[in-house]
């Protein structure tokens, strides 16, 4: 089994008013086995038994699934290995005497809560503003009764798998939440269950994600380069065609966000 | 105590259409007079709070994410059930209650196991219509796979991500009622405490863990579906931060805990690789459809596998089970695992780990096949492990993964405090010692959709509440005393982190009250634990303050319930004289090392009430009867 | 009471994607008028008569001449307009930067989008006031545009300086040619790969035949 060391900067910040800052870590004993967020604990335990304050990150199911972890590596969201969240992001990927640098996703409409824990709450209120199908308890028909193409189905499963970390956010140079978005969307819109509110739930979405200050896409494709579901930047292409068909059609009623 | 699970009468197919008769209904205009507090986002909690807002409650929502979307049902892989008989195979409601009776090793209530199949329908039309991506036929209609030896297609999955896909459904609705200010969620909140007054259950005192100010909810009914308790054992499939401390303190507050010993150990998960582990990850049971389990025939046989030839291994359940061979149930294939390791037959840097090798399939069916059945799976055991199972077999030991003992509910999901329900995982109500694959998820939303939208109206109806608010005494006392915890552990200048008493616990929990007990290694526990529980509280270091984000401090309380939990299960397991489903007491077995119930003794759900730290629980039972699946000894041969 | 045509319209611009929506359609009328102004200067290798005849021929059409640059001003304006906004906005939606910034999969080109588009801006000025107006022309002919080109691009600075305008032209075409795809939602996957290609091809061989002119006046092959 390998080991080797590593040196840590960490973007330190106590809360969201704290300006922050970075302070450096050495860690001399690093398995390959380990993955980074075990890691980290290593460096938090030896904190705490100095009586030192433990860095804060986020995560919680640590298999890729939640979405819940989540930070930059040298620049990367969730570091360098393609389709992984940093959770599974393991250390046989760095080398001996690296220097890394971690930092909170950042963006306006994701502030530091402390450290590398950011609130993503915008995910949820874009989600809420018409992220759905309404189909309430009990009023649903036989589940076979809607026929779905496979296809569609399969390409709705596809934009399903977002996991909402904001990893696109984090990525995009404008700090656009556009795969996310767009991910729903492709989701819901490209399901017959989603066609009843397919155009009031762009409307209302989009009119969200603006009210939440991200900023705009510009089709670089970093969110995809970095996304640990894989999510194409096919579905931003079809949230705007959604959107342009949505804002044209002269008899859909205004969003149903105001 | 006289435990009244309030079964209703009749023919068990009526039972639940009864019950729905016979509850009362809250008013529609009078619905919003109501408040609920539903602690838990995952599939229980989201179902329970997006239909009781639907239906005009007021509901407020707890999570400790960030998000509810992030509950920990986000991770179940499999699939759901159902006996919609799509596949035209022979099953049928009757039958799915039948293979969950039995399943369970005869250990649940019947009467609530054949609602849940009943229902298990109306879940699959549900999810449809939320847009739930199941996977689908190329003519359109609904797939199914069989799942965990079942013998019918029943099972309805989206890829790999079942659990994602329904919990994104629910969460979704919760989220639509939140954007319709029906309810108001709280995620990165922690329920500390449960509040009663006149005996009933009317609020919650929380901790915002962001700012860290604690606070009082008032409401007229309190819904727990906070989940299981696997994380007792520190190493499992749980998420890292799930945890029993709503269902613990519910229970120091006069809520019967039952079966806590009934926990679960899954098979195929990654085995351990350092000190440093942190969970344990699943890789789904369906690889044992393609994989061949051995281990190495001699002991101490530290050859690479592919220098093993077949007369050196041990194919060690194909041989002691014919029949069904790789494919036994989960408790059976995990014991066998660890008899073999037991053995120091076992691979990997630890020996502890067996094979599953996928070469022989990969010969038969070709590569293509192989990564279009598991290719995300592999992928991740790669990511993790860093080998490649086309090339080299994979290592796999068992892991703790789900908990079937729980609150103590009754039919109408009520606890033994009135006007408190508990939901999902963290009931006990349906999987009695062993739960099938792919039957948690069905629970979960059984429960939240269809059951607690029923008989929540029946209690606010037919109860007299009189007005609370927080500044009622028994809220200011609960907040003094979740106050009060906080500042002891901030006080404490232990050296040790609370990690390193949690890996102890679970390391004792693991060797004592694992995969096999013993009245020895029981007894034993029962005595370290407490121990360990008073080192814990003397030594733990704890940094920080209470007023910011401090995950230490978050832990340690978990911890510290933990510790009581893990005595309390044991004294379970002690309690309990005979195997049954996840309980391999090892004194009670068959000739042919298969688990041997007791019925005639312990036909019953153990359910224990808290006396007081340090003092023994008493137990109180509710007595299992029989009526329509004939008590059998479980056999694989 | 249902929205005003003006306030749907109003609505949707203020959206990010309303903007990109009008970038898009701006800059895709923008590309259009590059091609017919390519055919038009191509006409210099025919002989300077053939140019000026072109030339002439334009200015005797003034509905022509004034319809293309009343819609080219427009489309500028419209284009520079959203760029402004969606730019500011941009700076808002990350007030603290990354210490360490790294660009996994995205093009040089897209991530210069806005250094290309103001040189290009800054080149088109330079351009009407080279050209059209004279302004910094050292030996401007009203009448003969065939000598205001020649006499321009025999000064090596000023062919050089058109020449690498026309690179940046084509690093802004090439990802403005797909990225507008996705802005108005017309690109496909199965697609993507040959958007691309074709994105490159027709950049480069725009601005490569554009700066063939200066090139090979340079290089006396035209006279
Ligand atoms: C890896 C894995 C795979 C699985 N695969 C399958 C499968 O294929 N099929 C199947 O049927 N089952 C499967 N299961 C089991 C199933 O996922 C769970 O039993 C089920 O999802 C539990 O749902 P729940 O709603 O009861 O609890 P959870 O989803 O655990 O939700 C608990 C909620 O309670 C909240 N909470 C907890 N404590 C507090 C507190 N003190 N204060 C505030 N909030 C609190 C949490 O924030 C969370 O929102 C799997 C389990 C695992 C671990
Ligand atoms: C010949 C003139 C021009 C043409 C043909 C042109 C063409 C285009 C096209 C097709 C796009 C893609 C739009 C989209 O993503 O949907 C684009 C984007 C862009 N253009 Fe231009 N453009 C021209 C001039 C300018 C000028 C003068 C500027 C700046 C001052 C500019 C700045 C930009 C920027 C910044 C973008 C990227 C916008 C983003 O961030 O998404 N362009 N252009
Ligand atoms: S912790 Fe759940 S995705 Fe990383």
């Amino acid at each position: 089994m390998r080991t080797f060391s590593l040196t840590l900067h960490v973007w330190r910040q106590k809360n969201t008013k704290d300006p922050g800052g970075f302070v450096a870590y050495k860690v001399p004993e690093v398995s390959e086995h380990m993955s980074f967020l075990e890691m980290l604990d290593v460096v938090n335990e030896g904190l705490i038994v100095k009586g030192d304050d433990p860095i804060a990150f986020d995560h919680d199911c640590r298999e890729g699934i939640c979405g819940t972890c989540g930070f930059m590596i040298n620049g990367d969201a969730h570091g360098p290995h393609r389709g992984t969240t940093v959770c599974q992001l393991h250390m046989r990927h760095f080398q001996d005497g690296e220097e890394l640098w971690l930092e909170p996703w950042r963006a306006a409409a994701f502030p530091v809560m402390k450290d590398l824990v950011v609130d993503r709450g915008a995910f949820d209120r874009i989600i809420a503003a018409g992220g759905f199908i309404s189909a309430p308890t009990g009023s649903a028909p036989d589940g076979n009764a809607i026929l779905v193409p496979k296809p569609a189905s399969d390409r709705a499963m596809d934009a399903a798998a977002c996991i909402g970390c904001g990893a696109c956010v984090a990525m995009c140079p404008n700090s656009a939440a556009a795969l996310f978005t767009g991910a729903k969307i492709a989701h819901l819109n490209l399901l017959p269950q989603g066609q009843p509110e397919a155009a009031a739930r762009v409307v209302a979405m989009v009119g969200q994600m603006e009210t939440e200050g991200f900023g705009h896409c510009t089709s670089t494709g970093q969110c995809e380069a970095v996304c640990p579901k894989e999510i194409p930047i096919e579905v931003i292409a079809r949230m705007n065609w959604d959107f342009i068909k949505a804002s044209a059609d002269k008899r859909e009623a205004k969003s149903r966000g105001d | 105590m006289q435990l009244d699970a309030k079964v209703p009468s009749g023919p068990i197919e009526k039972k639940w259409d009864q019950a729905k008769f016979d509850l009362k209904l809250v008013n529609p205009a009078n619905k919003r007079k109501y408040s609920v507090i539903v602690v838990g986002s995952g599939l229980a909690g989201a179902s329970a709070a997006a239909s009781l807002a639907e239906l005009g409650y007021q509901v407020k929502c707890f999570c400790f994410q960030d998000s509810p979307r992030r509950a920990h049902s986000i991770a179940a892989q499999g699939g759901i059930n159902a006996a919609k008989n799509y596949q035209n195979d022979g099953d049928s409601v009757q039958r799915l209650f039948y293979d969950t009776v039995k399943g369970g090793d005869f250990r649940a209530r019947e009467a609530n196991v054949y609602r849940l199949a009943q229902i298990s329908v109306n879940i699959i039309d549900q999810c449809v219509a939320q847009g739930v991506p199941f996977a689908r036929e190329y003519g359109g209609a609904l797939a199914n796979r069989s799942f965990g030896g079942a013998q019918v297609s029943r099972t309805f999955y989206a890829r790999g991500q079942t659990g994602q896909q329904l919990l994104l459904g629910a969460y979704q609705a919760l989220e639509r009622q939140i954007g319709l200010g029906r309810v108001t969620m709280y995620p990165r909140t922690e329920m500390l405490d449960l509040v009663l007054v006149d005996g009933r259950a009317r609020g919650i005192v929380t901790r915002d863990l962001i700012t860290g100010e604690v606070a009082s909810h008032v409401a007229d009914a309190v819904v727990l579906g906070t989940g299981g308790y696997g994380n007792v054992f520190y190493l499992s499939t749980n998420a890292k931060g799930s945890n029993a401390t709503a269902i613990w303190r519910a229970h120091k507050r006069g809520a019967l805990f039952a079966n806590p010993c009934f926990t679960q150990i899954h098979p195929t998960c990654i085995p351990v690789s350092g000190d440093y582990q942190s969970k344990l990850t699943l890789m789904s049971e369906s690889l044992r459809n393609d994989g061949r389990i051995w281990v190495p025939l001699k002991k101490g046989d530290t050859r690479s596998p592919s220098d093993i030839p077949p007369s050196d291994r041990d194919y060690y359940l194909e041989r002691r089970y014919p029949a069904f061979g790789n494919l036994v149930p989960r408790d059976v294939a995990s014991r066998n695992a660890k008899t073999v390791c037991d053995e120091g037959r076992g691979v990997g840097p630890t020996g502890l780990g067996v094979y599953l090798d996928l070469s022989e399939s990969i010969g038969r069916l070709g590569i293509a096949t192989i990564r279009e059945r598991y290719g995300n799976l592999i992928d991740m055991y790669e990511r993790i492990t860093g080998e490649d199972p086309y090339k080299t077999p994979m290592r796999i030991y068992p892991a703790i993964h789900y908990t079937m003992g729980g609150l103590w509910v009754d039919y109408n999901l009520m606890s033994t405090i009135p006007g408190m329900y508990v939901l999902g995982e963290a009931n006990f109500s349906d999987h009695g010692a062993n739960r099938l694959g792919a039957s948690a998820l069905m629970q979960g939303l059984a429960d939240g959709y269809f059951i607690i939208p029923y008989t929540i109206g029946d209690y606010l109806a037919s109860t007299k509440l009189e007005k609370v608010d927080a500044a009622h005494a028994a809220f200011a006392d609960a907040e003094r005393g979740v106050k009060e915890q906080t500042a002891r552990f901030l006080a404490s200048d232990g050296k040790r982190t609370v990690d390193s008493f949690h890996k102890e616990l679970g390391r004792l929990m693991w060797e004592k009250c694992g995969m096999g007990r013993t009245a020895t290694g029981l007894k034993e526990a029962v005595v370290k634990i407490p121990e360990l529980r008073e080192r814990f509280w003397s030594e733990v270091a704890v940094p920080g303050t209470g007023e910011e984000l401090n995950r230490e401090l978050e832990k340690a309380g978990r911890v510290a319930d933990y510790m009581e939990l893990a005595e309390l299960t044991c004294r379970d397991a002690l309690a309990r004289n005979e195997s049954c489903g996840g309980h391999f007491r090892e004194e009670y077995q068959t000739p042919e090392g298969e688990a041997l119930r007791d019925d005639d003794n312990y036909s019953y759900a153990a359910a224990w009430e808290w006396k007081g730290t340090g003092q023994e629980p008493a137990l109180h039972k509710e007595p299992l009867a029989f009526e329509h699946v004939h008590l059998a000894q479980r056999s694989y041969k | 009471m249902s929205a005003t045509t003006a306030d749907r319209i109003s609505s949707f611009y203020q959206t990010s994607i309303g903007k990109k929506v009008v970038m898009a359609a701006t800059g895709v009328i923008l590309f259009g008028f590059l091609v017919g102004h390519l055919l038009g200067n191509v006409q210099i290798f025919a002989g300077a008569d053939k140019f000026n005849a072109y030339a002439e021929f334009l200015h005797n059409t003034p509905s022509l001449l004034w319809g293309t640059r009343i819609v080219l001003l427009l489309s500028l304006f419209g284009h520079v307009t959203a760029v402004v906004q969606l730019y500011r906005a941009r700076a808002e939606a990350r007030p603290v930067q990354y210490k360490v910034k790294r660009n996994r999969g995205a093009t040089l080109a897209s991530r210069l989008m806005l250094v290309s588009g103001v040189a290009v801006f800054a080149f088109i000025i330079f351009h009407l006031l080279h050209f059209t107006t004279g302004t910094v022309h050292g030996d401007f002919k009203p009448d003969d545009p065939a000598h205001n080109l020649i006499s321009a691009f025999t000064i090596p600075t000023v062919a050089l300086a058109y020449v690498v305008a026309m690179g940046l032209v084509a690093m802004h075409l090439y990802h403005g040619l797909w990225s507008f795809t996705q802005s108005l939602g017309v690109s496909h996957p199965r697609y993507t790969g040959r958007i691309k290609a074709s994105a490159m091809l027709v950049s480069v061989a725009l601005c490569a035949a554009f700066a063939s002119i200066p090139i090979l006046i340079l290089a006396h092959y035209v006279k």
